[in-house]
């Protein structure tokens, strides 16, 4: 019999949550075959079996959250299938190679991650004032190294959270019934993991990076008109997606400063164009990356963003999929907005926006008005990378790129 | 009594212990002509036969001032270097050390051994090197080292009316550097105590002679950068004032530890396990030590000196960091 556990979901989740059982008690289990399906605060991954056999009791129900390392459920007579030789059960504790890949991503998505590597150390300070007072930690904003929550940050926490009752009581007694009266009219809505993680990581952005942002209006006529002939040729859908990343791609080649990372105290300016894509999949915002995207097609993106998206959108993504993004891209005109102000995605220096097309009326030449196609572009950038001349220029040769798009 | 140096200050508890008490007399090399940094200046015609000259004999010095503790004297031995004080080590260690142990308590050795120590008077290798970790490690021995003047002059006469031997570490960079108004009484009265000269919520420094200046200058400048540093001076390294040492590192959680000597087996090393052992629970980030760098002596140039030593810069900057994490 072999006991599986919670598993190490990259480098700094500590905990998971059981959304649905695959397996019932009783039920024959391959090797590799899903399990269960877990949610962690970065991304949904099926739990594949590292053991065949039969599937023996369930410890951990639907939608309970539980630190790593947690003994899941029980597989009897446990096997590793196709092991030529030696005793099955001295192996059968041994995850199968496939099993640790699709748990843990590569090595280097695991350190890219690191930025977020500070929340989990706490001091023996910290955690002695959290244990006296009752805090939790999670609810600590830290402004440490690499977001650390010091002591003074907890003591902060602690003078915040003892004068705000104060507050709430001070114009006398009806205050309080009012507090209660008023918890009648709303629903609390429990944070989900994702959901959380979007919090503090966008708060952490706004709070650390001076973040600068800048718009160019680009004349997309020709290019919504390549892509109609585009889609008929290739018989197929096509968003102005594609034809964006491509022209990020592109104009990064120019302006290599926008496609870097601050890790580890570092700028780290990168080779390979790996594509943040966001997407509004049902659980909450998810940035699938793209990876070494400027070696790709405009047929090529098309379908893999299609991929991604429709992946992210089902909750399948892997965890070394959601890390390593040296840029992040945002269609947000997919929703109607013309201008819109990205807040970064750490430890990105850049996110650029596509927005909505609109068709209006422009002075073109010197003396004529034309209804053009016409698109903002918002860029959103980390001045301590960056400035603003050089912002500038990229979205200047990237509004050229679209301005004058070619069908390869 | 008016503002005095720190060698004004060592000058005139000695003349008031001597005034004080007949059993009183000092011993060392050059100090019938005032020694070499003046210390004893004027002493050997104001009390004649009580300020006496000696060979080049370290341990001789302290050996006969071993003696005379024994026959009921209160002898003030001068070490002219710290230097050279380990020619007298066995003296001090294996023998003044622990009279009172063998003896069951029934022998007392009233002693001192006082001796200028530290860098930064471009002294080279023989005269600039910090001794206080050899002795503070030995059990029997007092080893104090105070930093500011009024401290001085009270701890020497508290030294010498100690009945154990004490170990007086003067350091030498201070001598004519630090300057304050000496009334007698303003100084810490009792070996064994450290003081909190300086408070502040965001790190605890620790430091002693020269180096606790050195750390009130950073302090300062870190005051303007809205970082507020405790700082503790503590004067007495041996006995050590374990509940001062232990509650200045629960105020902050974050500690810097600063002296001259090398790194590796320094005091530092000592104060660090100390507050961990003790401070566990209240630590809010590794300790820090800032030490010399683990090379045999002091370089005697200039530049490679001042690499050597740590000093305002250098402390704040470690300052800075201990507090950003």
């Amino acid at each position: 019999m072999a006991t599986v556990v919670m598993p190490q979901l990259g480098e700094s989740v500590t905990e998971g949550t059981v959304i649905r059982w695959y397996k019932r008690p009783g039920d024959r289990v391959e090797l590799d075959e899903p399990l269960c399906e877990i949610e962690t605060e970065k991304v949904n991954v099926e739990l594949p079996s590292p053991y065949a056999g039969t599937m023996g009791e369930i410890f951990v129900s639907e939608g309970e959250t539980v630190p790593v390392g947690r003994p899941l459920c029980e597989i009897v007579e446990a096997e590793v299938a196709a092991a030529p030789g030696g005793p099955p059960r001295s192996r059968a504790r041994a995850p199968s190679p496939a099993a640790e890949r699709a748990l843990t991503g590569t090595r280097a998505d695991a350190k890219a991650s690191s930025g977020t590597e500070g929340r989990r150390f706490y001091s023996p300070a910290v955690l002695r004032l959290a244990a006296l007072h009752g805090v939790d930690l999670d609810e600590v904003p830290g402004t440490g190294i690499g977001g650390r929550v010091t002591r003074k940050d907890v003591e902060a926490f602690l003078a915040r959270r003892e004068s705000a009752p104060a507050a709430a009581e001070a114009p006398s007694a009806p205050g309080a019934r009012e507090t209660v009266a008023r918890e009648a009219e709303y629903e609390v809505v429990p944070l989900t993991p994702t959901r959380r993680t979007i919090g503090d990581r966008l708060s952490r952005a706004v709070r650390e990076i001076p973040q600068a942002w800048t718009m160019v209006e680009a004349d997309v006529t020709e290019l919504v008109r390549l892509r109609e002939q585009t889609a008929a040729r290739l018989g197929r859908r096509l968003t102005l997606l594609p034809f964006f990343a491509r022209a990020v791609c592109r104009a990064l080649r120019e302006h290599p400063n926008l496609n870097a990372r601050f890790e580890e105290g570092e700028l780290r300016r990168y080779r390979d164009v790996n594509l943040g894509i966001a997407v509004a999949a049902p659980s909450g915002l998810v940035v699938p990356v793209l990876r070494r995207a400027q070696e790709l097609s405009l047929e090529g993106l098309a379908r893999a963003l299609d991929e991604l998206v429709e992946r992210a959108r089902a909750g399948k993504l892997r965890l070394g999929e959601v890390e390593g993004g040296t840029i992040t891209v945002n269609n947000t005109g997919a929703f109607g907005s013309v201008a819109s102000r990205p807040i970064l995605n750490p430890p990105q220096v850049a996110i650029v926006t596509l927005e909505r097309v609109v068709r209006r009326p422009v002075a073109v030449g010197d003396d004529a008005i034309a209804i053009r196609a016409m698109v903002n572009l918002c860029l959103t950038f980390d001045h301590r990378a960056v400035d603003g001349h050089e912002a500038g220029a990229f979205l200047a040769t990237l509004r050229s790129l679209l301005e004058a798009p070619t069908a390869a | 009594m008016p503002e005095l140096t720190v060698i004004e200050a060592v000058r005139q508890a000695l003349d008031d212990a001597l005034a004080a008490d007949q059993r009183v007399f000092v011993l060392g090399e050059d100090v019938e002509a005032g020694g070499v940094f003046r210390a004893t200046e004027g002493l050997a015609a104001k009390y004649p036969g009580r300020v006496i000259d000696t060979p080049l004999a370290e341990s001789s010095i302290i050996g006969i001032a071993i003696g005379a503790a024994h026959y009921g004297m209160r002898p003030v031995a001068e070490i002219q270097f710290a230097d050279f004080i380990h020619a007298g080590f066995d003296q001090l260690c294996s023998e003044a050390s622990r009279w009172c142990y063998r003896t069951k308590g029934d022998a007392w050795l009233p002693m001192v051994v006082r001796t200028p120590w530290g860098g930064g008077v471009h002294g080279g290798q023989h005269h600039s090197q910090s001794i206080e970790a050899y002795y503070a490690h030995m059990p029997g021995l007092k080893v104090v080292a105070p930093s500011f003047p009024a401290d001085y002059y009270t701890l020497l006469r508290a030294a010498i009316d100690d009945p154990n031997p004490v170990l007086f570490l003067e350091h030498k960079r201070t001598y004519r550097l630090i300057r304050q108004e000496v009334t007698g009484s303003n100084g810490e009265q009792r070996i064994g105590r450290s003081r909190i000269v300086r408070d502040g919520a965001d790190l605890t420094m620790y430091a002693y002679g020269l180096m606790l200046h050195e750390c009130l200058a950073a302090a300062d400048e870190l005051a303007g950068e809205g970082i507020e540093a405790t700082v503790v001076d503590l004067l007495t390294l041996a006995p050590l004032d374990r509940e001062t040492v232990l509650e200045a590192a629960r105020r902050t959680g974050k500690v810097l530890i600063v002296h001259e000597d090398t790194l590796t087996g320094g005091f530092g090393a000592e104060l660090a396990a100390l507050i961990a052992e003790h401070a566990f629970e209240y630590l809010d980030a590794p300790i820090r030590r800032l030490c010399g760098p683990d090379i045999p002596p002091i370089p005697y140039h200039p530049n490679l000196e001042a690499f050597y030593m740590p000093d305002r810069t250098k402390i704040a900057a470690a300052a800075r960091e201990l507090a950003r994490y």
